[in-house]
């Protein structure tokens, strides 16, 4: 039997960084909103107890603030008409669980995007010719300009107290930020992480080697620091547990660290912990959503009446929801109907691996999350791609993560993996070894998507989702010139070797055994057109104007940069239009 | 509709005191601690091996990880006490994995782990099998093999030179190495690592995770050993 609750506002599934955000907005408009989360509460004091949280084996390798994959996982194949299986241990991307949802234990790589990346088909086409883009290949420009998310770029770096420096105020290039980046507004909120040794050497190869180094901006403030909401936020200290952990400092901005301790003292606001949303409930036009049904901690399935719901769940589950909902088309891949599920990208991951000459103390236990030099030379179209002949660039950083040792004790290719000769290798190596991030953009394909599962089903009954992704010969090409450029920069640090370790090489099929990223984008894609995108500019769905889908499943194709900052911008962006036009006027913001 | 399960209950158990913080990564929290023979006066007492697999994976941590001048080998660090307490945790029980049905093992390995197995079973049909080998071939069981054998008979699994009949050989060679470089990297609250010496090996300072007074001195040896979860010092 079915409980129902009394009617919300708002109701929004799922509390990680965008439900976070929606959440201060509409509560700040007077919205009463309730935040159901499927995980368990979760806080600082905690979760990020110390020294307790700094266990590698709990929290990296067993994933214990991950999404427990025995009760919901996806299904991966390659290929259309491939058999999909489940990805049954966590590998190539670890989706988030519990209040705070990713956002707690993400890096803080705190990127916006290259103004040309928002409008990458006509900036292509434009530039190259409208048949330099590869058949099959279905990038789309944004339905937003650089110039309008500026404000809301800005504003999330000053909730999370992003440390950085700017390379550009209002068309003023600054020395030491990114020269190639879109005008800010205002600097950076809090100073730039110092550098460690390994940041100060793969600075000055690049330089050396013509390219323009930058300090990275990490979401890992810098200095005590109080947020617009009121927050504070303390100075990281290098402790080298970012990723995969909640952080013990209230350094890392995180929606636990920013907003949450404002949130939970309104009395407009709930989050409702161990909560699965099974789905969206529509009227019987199916043109209105009248709520959601979720299962509570205690097993009772519940539905929760709304006027507004907002789907804040991650990528992936954003767009499961909308399928299971019956919310738009499903995306066929064969006769390009529909749109649910369309444009489903990645990163292409890899790296440029620097061996230093002996005696070189890196310390690599120093670590932050995000600090260190970030390099956007091969990013975007900030280069000529005509006699390249790819679509797209990466991103490029060394950050020290750390040097937990169960992940982070690299040996030299060929090394034996076990035995003496791979102790000592493993002894020699560690404090000599520095790792440069190549992350590139993975375009859009017409033959890469997600649908639901046909056969597996989680605990609740329902059916997983599908994915159906494999790397383009396009991404191939890209990290190959990217991987050759970047040795230009291990070559001037006069490494005793280094060399190129990229996943995506011609021929190779895309692996899940091994971390990658959890940049994973597309399925509810934002356009201009309903007849080939699933919300509009401000995130609302076409075909249902009281649900707006956030996060980055609204990316049209994946860029070179980590998504959050594009994620929160955009968040803010439709939170505002929400509220200055939805609310007086309930229905649809642009008209199809 | 859903009953929660283990994995539920031992998250309720993190948020409830600091007692149980460690209840899901760790075993000593969850009751029955890893006993070292310093705690209990004697022989560790293996809970899911029997003894003829406990000897086979003291032995076998010691031709993964060997004794020489770069610190102590496997079984004196305790790998096999940190596997043998992995199995009682979710993580031997294969709870942490999806393991709804049906199976596809045939499908490319790019596609991920697709066997009907979870570590307790990788482990019992692994060392029987990879025992019952040793015995044909070398006419003993690894444990009783010498040093140069059990080398040789190690390499021979890890090249896939050896064909199990209910476990493919490199499954159970990729759970083996992987566990023991884990119990050898872990904290010593999982029952390996002891006396912190692989971290010592490296120079990882563990716990300490505060470098505030370090970030601004390049290339300078950090001067502090390291510290662990319970406190200890080395
Ligand atoms: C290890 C790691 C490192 C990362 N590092 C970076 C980085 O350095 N830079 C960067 O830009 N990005 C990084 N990311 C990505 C970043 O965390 C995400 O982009 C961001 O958290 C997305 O916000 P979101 O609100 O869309 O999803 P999340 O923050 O993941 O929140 C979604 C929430 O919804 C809940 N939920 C899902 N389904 C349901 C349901 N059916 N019912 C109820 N609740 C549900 C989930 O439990 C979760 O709590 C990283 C991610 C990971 C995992
Ligand atoms: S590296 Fe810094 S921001 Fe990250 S968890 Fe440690 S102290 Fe926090």
């Amino acid at each position: 039997m079915t409980i129902t609750m009394k009617k919300k506002d708002v109701v929004l599934i799922g509390f990680g960084w965008t439900g976070a955000i929606l959440g201060q907005e509409l509560t700040e408009a007077g919205l009463d909103v309730l935040a159901l989360e499927r995980g368990e509460m979760r806080d600082t004091p905690t979760d990020a107890r110390y020294p307790q949280v700094i266990d590698e084996l709990a929290y990296s390798i067993r994933g214990k603030l991950y999404q427990d994959l025995s009760r919901e996982t996806v299904t991966v194949r390659h290929g259309v008409d491939d058999l999909a299986v489940p990805y049954r241990q966590h590998g190539s991307f670890l989706l988030g669980n519990g209040v705070g949802g990713a956002g707690l234990h993400w890096n803080g790589m705190h990127y916006r995007v290259l103004p040309e990346e928002l409008q990458l088909r006509t900036r292509y086409e434009q530039r190259y010719g409208r048949h330099f883009i590869p058949e099959g290949m279905t990038i789309r420009d944004f339905p937003v300009t650089y110039d309008e998310l500026e404000p809301f770029f800005t504003k999330f770096e000053y909730v999370c107290g992003t440390s950085g420096k700017a390379g550009n105020l209002g068309g003023r290039k600054i020395e030491g930020g990114n020269p190639f980046e879109g005008p800010r507004s205002k600097d950076y909120p809090t100073p730039p992480l110092h550098n460690g040794y390994g940041a100060d050497l793969v600075w000055k190869g690049a330089v050396e080697a013509g390219f323009h180094p930058y300090y990275a901006p990490a979401a890992n403030c810098s200095t005590p620091y109080t947020n617009p909401y009121g927050v504070r936020l303390g100075p990281c200290n290098f402790c080298g547990f970012c990723e995969n952990y909640a952080c013990y400092m209230y350094s890392k901005a995180s929606p636990q660290t920013t907003i949450l301790p404002v949130l939970l003292r309104k009395p407009n606001f709930e989050v409702r912990p161990r909560a699965q949303v099974l789905k969206i409930n529509l009227d019987s036009t199916g043109k209105k959503a009248t709520g959601v049904t979720y299962v509570d901690g205690k097993g009772r399935e519940i539905f929760q009446p709304a006027d507004l719901v907002i789907v804040t769940a991650y990528q992936m589950h954003n767009v499961r929801l909308l399928l299971l909902s019956g919310i738009g088309k499903p995306y066929n891949p064969k006769t390009g109907e529909g749109v649910v599920g369309m444009n489903y990208a990645y990163q292409a991951m890899g790296g440029v691996e620097v061996l230093l000459p002996s005696g070189t103390r890196l310390n690599p236990f120093i670590g932050t999350g995000a600090g260190g030099v970030s390099i956007d030379d091969v990013n975007g179209d900030q280069f000529d791609h005509g006699p390249l002949g790819f679509v797209g660039g990466a991103s490029v950083r060394h950050v020290r993560l750390g040097g937990r040792p169960i992940q982070m004790t690299p040996t030299v290719p060929g090394t034996p993996k076990w035995g003496s000769a791979w102790k000592s290798a493993v002894k020699d190596t560690y404090q000599r070894e520095l790792h440069i991030d190549l992350s590139g953009s993975v375009a859009a394909y017409q033959d890469v998507y997600l649908d639901l599962d046909p056969t597996y089903r989680d605990s609740y009954g329902q059916p997983l989702l599908r994915l159906t992704y494999n790397w383009h010969d396009n991404e191939a090409r890209l990290m190959h010139h990217v991987g050759d450029r970047i040795s230009e920069i291990a070559k001037a640090m006069n490494a005793e070797k280094y060399w190129v370790t990229n996943r995506v090489t011609p021929g190779a099929k895309y692996d899940v055994r091994f971390y990658q990223s959890t940049h994973t984008t597309g399925g509810a894609i934002m356009g201009a057109d309903p007849r080939n995108s699933v919300v509009n500019r401000y995130l609302q769905s076409w075909d249902v104007p009281n649900v707006f889908v956030m996060g980055s499943s609204a990316f049209p194709q994946n860029m070179g940069y980590n998504p959050t900052g594009l994620v929160g911008a955009l968040a803010y962006w439709a939170a505002k239009a929400i509220r200055e036009q939805y609310l007086k006027n309930p229905g649809p913001l642009v008209q199809a | 509709m859903t009953q929660p399960d283990r994995r539920g209950f031992l998250r309720t158990l993190v948020s409830a005191g600091p007692a149980a913080a460690l209840a899901v990564g760790a075993a000593p929290a969850v009751g029955h601690a890893v006993e070292t023979p310093e705690a209990s006066g004697g022989a560790y007492a293996p809970r899911y091996f029997t003894a003829a697999e406990w000897r086979f994976l003291r032995a076998a941590a010691d031709i993964l990880i060997p004794a020489d001048e770069n610190g102590p080998g496997g079984a004196a660090v305790g790998i096999p006490e940190f596997i043998d307490g992995q199995m009682e945790m979710p993580y031997g029980h294969g709870k942490l994995w999806f393991m709804g049905g049906p199976f596809h093992p045939e499908v490319a390995p790019e596609l991920g782990y697709q066997l009907d197995l979870v570590p307790r079973d990788i482990y019992r049909r692994g060392i029987g099998n990879f025992d019952a080998w040793c015995v044909k071939t070398h006419g003993r069981p690894f444990a009783d093999l010498a040093v140069a054998e059990q080398t040789a008979a190690m390499h021979d699994l890890e090249a896939g030179r050896i064909v199990f009949a209910d476990v493919p050989s490199a499954t159970f060679f990729g759970f083996l190495l992987t566990n023991t470089k884990e119990g050898f990297f872990a904290d010593p609250i999982h029952g390996g690592n002891k006396g912190m010496a692989s971290w010592k090996m490296i120079g990882f300072p563990g716990v300490r995770a505060d470098y505030m007074d370090w970030i601004d001195r390049p290339n300078t040896p950090y001067p502090y050993g390291p510290v662990s979860i319970s406190g200890e010092r080395a």
